[in-house]
């Protein structure tokens, strides 16, 4: 566990900002700034800014691109157009969730699709486009020593980005290169937090003078802790917590993004899944007394320990704690009351669909 | 958040960054301004009950941030005579005012000689400076 963390080109920015920072996925971020509830309000009233650049890039490349992508990825790639993005699962082949990632389909710049991965399944992810790519006339590019990553996120996010742009922002699930103070960027439409706003890839060199222009522009500086809040509140799954290789996307709730028909590695055991139902589903709850949940809580149906949080924060938007979790199937339906225990305390809650934060 | 690092010279410090107020042979408690600035955002507190007996260095309540839990160590032994419900009902005074409004619990000391083995304020800085 001593292993050297990594650095993103962003670092000096962060500490300059007066960030904490802590290690991460292998690298060391900032967890906050000013304070998660400050920091969570700029990003739900007004424009916050979270450095992403830990997060990889997997460039895909040839004439079998598209076919390849489809083989590899749970959703319909053939629905994606050119400047268009795409919520996916990676699977397994017994369609455990590798990770989940976006893909973008680029308009000849630098690969035809780029992938988006979690830090800390990049390698991974890697692995698995590469074995998958056998027999396809294809390259993978590891493209994330490429690019650094902001993500611009709240109601006036577009706005302050819009101030620093060459041409329109591509609206939401849209992508363009464009440059944005002064450096040539890929702009998606995109983010976790459910507000609106951007995530914009940009050479590792030149994202200091973005960071900068951003907050000169009035954009707050965001860490991972009101990203967490912040996905929380809408339910986006983190992976490693909500879902692993041990879920399928069906249990996780994401059979939405899943298109067994397309053949996907995997899709055999997804669509076996999906017929057969499973034991267990991914459920969000708040909690109607006081306490907040956390990670690894039990959650009971009476007595009976029925499942397990695998989320839980306190949410500075709706002021309880909220949580999601793996419960027995029977009991995932919103309105149905359990109770978590909370390090030993009984703390009633309520299953609650989702998202468990709609907006404003 | 809040209020500047202080460290008054009217409190006794504990290692685990809590701070009492003795008076006589009662004492309150409450968590340093290091300690809430080091959880961030208080966002719940619940207090212990009255009645309630603790023991020096051993946890007697939680308090929470968004983003962990973290045990709050009684610096001295005693019986628990009155909890701060402001405290649990509005628990960012535990950021704004550490040493004033967002004290936790006062206590009735079972020994007062523990009170040498707790640090001063020249005694406590010194130690989160290390």
């Amino acid at each position: 566990m001593t292993a050297e963390l990594r650095r993103t080109p962003l670092y000096d920015e962060h500490v300059a900002a007066g960030g904490r920072l802590v290690p991460f996925a292998g690298w060391e971020m900032p967890v906050q700034y000013e304070g998660v509830a400050a920091e969570h309000a700029a990003v739900r009233e007004r424009a916050g800014m979270f450095d992403v650049s830990h997060m990889g890039q997997i460039g895909t490349r040839g004439p079998d691109a598209a076919a390849f992508l489809q083989h590899v990825v749970s959703n319909d790639v053939d629905k994606l157009a050119p400047g268009g993005a795409q919520y996916s699962c990676l699977c397994a082949d017994d369609g455990g969730i590798v990770d989940d990632l976006f893909s973008y389909e680029l308009e000849g710049w630098i690969a035809d699709y780029l992938t988006v991965s979690n830090a800390a399944n990049h390698e991974t992810d890697l692995a698995r486009f590469r074995e998958l790519a056998v027999g396809f006339d294809v390259e993978v590019v590891d493209l994330a020593p490429d690019f650094a990553m902001l993500a611009v996120q709240g109601p006036e996010a577009r706005a302050a980005v819009a101030g620093l742009a060459s041409s329109d922002l591509p609206p939401r699930m849209r992508t363009a290169t464009l440059a944005v103070a002064g450096a040539e960027a890929l702009v998606c439409g995109t983010g976790y937090t459910g507000e609106d706003g951007v995530e914009i890839m940009v050479a590792p060199e030149d994202a200091p003078a973005l960071w900068r222009a951003l907050l000169a522009s009035g954009v707050t500086p965001c860490g991972l802790g009101a990203r967490d809040t912040l996905r929380l509140e809408v339910c986006f799954h983190l992976h490693g917590n909500d879902m692993g290789p041990d879920r399928n996307p069906i249990e996780a709730g994401l059979g939405w993004c899943c298109k067994e028909e397309t053949g996907f590695a995997g899709s055999e055991a997804v669509a076996a899944a999906r017929a057969e139902g499973t034991a267990e589903r991914l459920a969000a709850f708040v909690i109607t007394d006081r306490g907040i949940p956390r990670e690894g809580n039990p959650i009971l149906d009476g007595e009976d320990r029925v499942g397990t949080v695998t989320s839980g924060t306190f949410s500075p938007s709706l002021g309880i704690g909220i949580g999601m979790g793996y419960v027995r199937s029977d009991l995932a339906e919103p309105g149905t009351a359990v109770a978590i225990d909370v390090r030993g305390r009984r703390r009633e809650a309520e299953i609650r669909s989702k998202p468990l934060y709609a907006g404003n | 958040m809040a209020t500047e690092e202080s460290y008054p010279e009217d409190l006794r410090y504990h290692p685990e960054h809590d701070w009492a107020r003795i008076e006589g042979d009662q004492a309150t408690f409450g968590i340093t301004w290091y300690a809430q600035d080091s959880l961030g955002d208080v966002v719940f507190f619940d207090p212990p009950e009255v009645g309630a007996t603790i023991a020096k260095d051993e946890p007697y309540t939680e308090v929470e941030s968004v983003k962990a839990v973290s045990d709050v160590i009684a610096p001295l032994s005693g019986e628990i005579l009155e909890v701060n419900d402001e405290a649990g009902t509005n628990p960012e005074l535990i950021n704004t005012d550490p040493y004033g409004q967002g004290w936790m619990v006062k206590v009735k000391l079972t020994d007062t000689s523990e009170v040498e083995a707790l640090l001063d304020a020249d005694g406590y800085r010194e130690l989160i400076a290390e």
